[in-house]
């Protein structure tokens, strides 16, 4: 029984929540020397540690350690005073130790926050922990189909990334949004995403795995105050399939629930081509990981000092940074939002650095310069463009030098790598003909092709100028400033 | 009082394919050792903290420097079967987790 | 010439070769015959490195020649525990699941004897991963006791202590997770010490329980073990619990053993019913000669150490639980029978590991699992805190602490094998020291009458003064020795002396 979205709703109240694995960017592994590099030939960055040999020991990186304190303070959490690693124990094949270093009942930083935009409003989310571990090897499944493991015949281990840092970000359940709740989703893993890339504690590419997300959906009966049974869904590898698959495990369930069923709790795989969730293998009874605090690691015990220092160094955070924007800028929240999904906030304030106002360098930005990266598929900020570029081409046409039609000739040129915007506007003349006498032989030769239309405006019908006015555009290719133009046609002909 | 089917259990979870006859071996000597450990609950101990560190010792870090690491020959020598220098390994049924 | 030098103590050996009197080859060779020799019988090596220690005292020899500095143990073969991974040389830590592993990197300890110049003989048998008190749970067959080979040696450093004991070997290396080397050298009638945890590197140690496992030195006399002990310890920064402090001065106190003044006590649960008689008899005549050389004697209670044996039996079998899981045929070692991952894993290890592998695997997945976490694991660590207060207490009033190293010489090969309980039992003296993290060391006391085998006297020290062990033993020692007209190791029957 299929549910409508909609539907759903009116019957059903939506509660999610989000557990996010980043991979940090320090130059070596959790607990051990390796370089950490994406890519590289497989089992070429082991040792003993990551590989789990007999008698090898794990060591914290303590780099590893100061980025997580960023994290938790970037998210309003507390810092714990002393927390342990604990082993998370179970046997597979990507895991050479057969258990993973982890944290278990002691995280580093818990109990904080995320404010996020969603449609103008401020929702808060809460952030029930952050801590570390250790990143698996990365199996290839041979013999199957699809490459999947249903079907294979063996796999291929390599453990480069074992031993990776890890951070797990851990929302506290998100009820009250609503028919929002995709939306808030996807915000939430935007506005995450950002803080981090601002924190400079890793790359963030869902594309590459840097940054993975498991969604938990629930439905609660509209008015009961009970929550019902969540599911968690996993492969959910792009910011666009967090908010789908919300919206599809609302509908999914609610079609459970309306048919007399049960939600079972189990673990789902989001399929991208279809926009669905299906069911992962189901257990046949809950993991018990055995946890126990990690004998081969002391406690963390970060000292006031410590956490201090790092909170002085967290950068600008993005909240921060909206709240300063939309000030300065005078901006409504829709349009900062517009702004910063379009990735433009970084190139239109260094634009407004460089001189221009932040009206025209949004103009310029978010219009012809967001259609020309559209069409090439790239992102803003790696157009062949720089943002003093931007600037200069503003204040060229601000100084009447050139008109908006000229000016994307200029970029055009810029682009296109022929130079600065004055080099440019040099080599292809663009300058806008700011000299009378040049402008009046083209007016004069436009009068006396249209001599018809001179007679009109000679008799006051002074609106009729335009089309002389027009044929000068077309004679000067663009180049005149066309308000003078049509003061001197109608000074000529009066 | 642990049963033969706990035992069995425990076999299972920790990845041990043992045969009846050791199930009926090692059964009833496992009863007697947990009888025998469990006396440590006649302890009174509230308020007692546990000990998982006897050293005392806390924030012992390494530096974010990168170390010579092991080649792929040197990781794969023990390596019951290699293939695209990769540890090979038989088909995996159940997805991890 | 060969049979003399293996009769020499370590600190002659390494005299003479650095004076030139005699060369590392010579040295080296020397052992080398003996175990070929002895070994037949005593089953204490699993593997001998002919040709590298051959290289390897060959090397010392050049050094020599060219003058350069030699180290601390320059020439002295050295016995090593099957537990420690040696980069080139099989490493099987007493299992079937690891046979012909080679390891491709060296543990710290080793690396630290080789940098002394040290030659390594080979690896020694030993209790499968260290768990077991008679080398009877080797996947390999058990060890003998060079006193009555129908005897163990002990465990689970039980090869290491039958080669030093057997004139194989001057020194072994061993490790010391419940009384593994302590009850081994009570046993075979030689030294052996467990360092303060932390006190030597782990890395490189097959890990059996980490928060307990301690390497440490045997050797037939104080000094010796002392020299060796130098060597081994001290901070590494690839081990995270080792502790960044200066060895203590164990070598200098060997040479000056005089325990006048010092207050020693006499811990009053280490005593009672399953002590052998001649074990306790030989115990309090050791007590005496501490008295008569200056000391003064106190009984001292440590009420909570009659539960220091479940504790460590929950902790230990905890830990190695999970330190064993890597084991699974993937990646290295065993790998048997044919399906799924998960099923090859299974028969893998089912058939790799022994029956007290077996045990406490599943005893620890037991005491681990939700549910009874709290009840077992978490009360045990409870223990645990209440034993290190039971220590800190009696230290408050004490230098040290002694008491028997284990209740019995050593028992039957056979005789224990298959009651867990009963094997349980040999590590009464020396768990609680394991479990509080402290020094403590094992030195000869006579011979028990009614066997005519060893007994130990287990001398115990807080954290960080394992240098008072050697002062204490250096003391018992000279005045048993002088005593008794000639090295203790010379009535051992069991080679035919």
């Amino acid at each position: 029984m299929t549910v409508t979205y909609e539907e759903a709703l009116t019957r059903y109240e939506p509660v999610f929540g989000l557990e996010t694995h980043v991979e940090l960017g320090t130059r070596t592994k959790m607990f051990c020397g390796c370089i950490t590099t994406f890519g590289g030939d497989p089992n070429s960055q082991v040792c003993p540690v990551c590989l789990g040999l007999p008698g090898s020991l794990p060591v914290v990186n303590r780099t590893a350690i100061e980025y997580a304190i960023k994290i938790g303070l970037a998210l309003n959490c507390s810092i714990a005073s002393w927390c342990r690693f604990a082993r998370k124990n179970y046997f597979y094949p990507d895991m050479p130790k057969n258990f993973q270093i982890s944290q278990y009942d002691e995280p580093l930083c818990s109990d904080g926050y995320l404010d996020v935009a969603v449609g103008g409003e401020i929702v808060r989310i809460g952030i029930e922990r952050v801590h570390l571990e250790e990143d698996t090897g990365k199996s290839l499944h041979v013999g199957g189909a699809t490459g999947r493991i249903q079907g294979a015949e063996y796999s291929l281990v390599d453990y480069n990334r074992a031993g990776i840092p890890l951070v797990e970000i851990v929302t506290k359940p998100v009820p009250g949004t609503d028919s929002m709740a995709p939306d808030v989703a996807r915000a939430y893993v935007t506005e995450l995403r950002d803080v981090l890339r601002s924190l400079g504690v890793s790359d963030v590419r869902m594309e590459e795995g840097s940054m993975r997300c498991d969604v938990n959906t629930s439905l609660s009966v509209r008015g009961s105050g009970v929550w019902g049974t969540r599911t968690e869904t996993k492969n959910v590898n792009s910011l666009r399939s967090v908010e789908r698959s919300v919206r599809s495990e609302i509908s999914r369930q609610a079609g459970v629930l309306d048919a007399g069923g049960r939600v079972i709790q189990e673990t789902r795989h989001f399929h991208e081509d279809i926009g669905e969730t299906t069911s992962g293998r189901s257990k046949e009874e809950a993991q018990d990981y055995r946890y126990f605090p990690e004998p081969d690691l002391v406690p963390v015990a970060p000292s006031a000092d410590w956490v201090e220092s790092v909170r002085a160094s967290l950068p600008e955070l993005p909240s921060a940074r909206r709240s300063r924007l939309l000030d300065a800028w005078s901006l409504s929240e829709l349009d900062f939002e517009s702004m910063r999904n379009a990735g433009a906030l970084d190139v239109i304030e260094a634009t407004v650095s460089a001189g221009a106002s932040s009206a025209d360098a949004r103009k310029w930005w978010m219009g012809e310069l967001a259609r020309r990266a559209n069409e090439a598929g790239v992102e803003l900020a790696y157009l062949a463009i720089t943002p003093a570029e931007v600037a200069r081409v503003s204040a060229l046409v601000s100084a009447g030098t050139l008109n908006d039609r000229l000016a994307r000739e200029v970029l055009d040129g810029v682009l296109a790598g022929e130079g600065t915007p004055d080099e440019v506007v040099e080599k292809r003349g663009l300058a806008v003909v700011s000299d009378d006498s040049a402008l009046l032989s083209a007016i004069d030769e436009a009068i006396a092709a249209n001599p018809d239309v001179a007679e009109k405006v000679r008799s006051g019908k002074v609106q009729a100028s335009g089309v002389i006015v027009g044929a000068v555009m077309k004679a000067t290719r663009g180049k005149a400033d066309a308000a003078r133009v049509r003061e001197l046609v109608i000074e000529r002909l009066s | 009082m642990i049963t033969r089917d706990d035992i069995a259990h425990l076999a299972r979870l920790s990845r041990l394919a043992l045969s009846d006859e050791e199930l009926d071996h090692l059964a009833p000597q496992l009863d007697q050792i947990i009888s025998a450990v469990a006396q440590v609950q006649e302890v009174a101990a509230e308020g007692i903290p546990p000990t998982s560190h006897a050293t005392g010792l806390t924030n012992v870090f390494r530096d974010d420097e990168p170390r010579p690491c092991l080649t792929p020959a040197e990781a794969l020598s023990g390596a019951p079967a290699v293939e695209l220098q990769r540890f090979k390994v038989p088909r995996i049924l159940v997805e991890e987790g | 010439m060969g049979r003399e030098l293996t009769r020499k103590t370590a600190t002659e050996l390494a005299a003479a070769i650095a004076a030139g009197e005699v060369s590392a080859v010579e040295v080296t060779q020397a052992h080398l015959d003996q175990i070929a020799a002895t070994d037949g019988k005593v089953k204490a090596f699993l593997h001998v490195a002919t040709n590298e220690a051959l290289a390897q005292a060959r090397a010392v020899d050049e050094k020599r020649a060219r003058g350069e500095s030699l180290g601390a143990l320059a020439g002295v073969p050295v016995a090593v525990k099957d537990l420690f991974a040696t980069a080139g040389l099989p490493t099987t830590c007493g299992s079937k699941i690891l046979q012909g592993w080679v390891p491709p990197y060296e543990s710290t300890v080793t690396a630290r004897l080789r940098a002394a110049d040290a030659v390594l003989l080979g690896k020694t048998n030993m209790d499968e991963f260290a768990m077991g008190s008679s080398t009877e749970n080797s996947g390999y067959g058990p060890s003998h006791n060079p006193w009555d080979l129908a005897k163990v040696p002990g465990g689970s450093s039980g090869g290491s202590a039958a080669a030093v004991a057997a004139f194989e070997a001057p020194l072994s290396l061993g490790t010391d997770t419940g009384g593994s080397i302590r009850q081994p050298a009570a046993v075979c009638g030689i030294v052996g010490t467990k360092p303060t945890y932390g006190g030597s590197s782990r890395y490189g140690v097959v890990a059996f329980a980490s928060s307990l496992d301690t390497p440490g030195p045997f050797g037939r006399n104080v000094l010796d073990t002392a020299l060796l002990h130098q060597v081994m310890s001290g901070h590494d920064p690839m081990d995270a619990t080792s502790i960044d402090a200066p060895v203590p001065p164990v070598v200098e106190a060997a040479r000056h053993g005089d325990v006048s003044g010092m207050t020693i006590g006499v811990v009053t649960e280490l005593a009672g019913d399953g002590y052998q008689p001649g074990v306790m008899s030989r115990f309090a005549e050791a007590v005496e000669v501490l008295q008569g050389l200056g000391a003064k004697v106190v009984e001292v209670s440590c009420p909570h150490f009659k539960y220091a044996l479940p504790a460590y039996y929950l902790i230990a079998p905890s830990e190695v639980s999970s330190n064993l899981a890597r084991f699974d045929g993937m990646r290295y070692g065993l790998r048997t029978g044919t399906g799924s991952a998960e099923e090859v894993m299974a028969i893998t290890r089912a058939a790799g590991f022994g029956a007290e592998a077996k045990r406490r695997i599943m005893l620890g997945t037991y005491a681990l699992s939700s549910g009874y976490y709290d009840a077992y694991y978490g009360k045990a660590q409870q223990v645990r805190t209440l034993i290190i207060r039971d220590f800190e207490a009696a230290f408050a009033q004490v230098d040290v602490l002694v008491s028997p190293a284990t209740p019995t010489t050593a028992f039957d090969i056979g005789e224990r094998a298959d009651d867990p309980m009963a094997m349980y039992l040999a590590d009464l003296c020396t768990i609680p020291s394991n479990l509080a993290g402290n020094a403590a060391l094992s030195v000869p006391a006579g011979l028990a009458p009614e066997s005519g085998l060893p007994v130990g006297l287990q001398v115990m020290a807080p954290p960080l003064a394992d240098d008072r062990l050697y002062r204490v033993a250096a003391a018992v020692e000279a005045e048993f020795d002088s005593r008794r007209g000639h090295p203790l190791l010379d009535e051992a029957k069991g080679l035919g002396a």
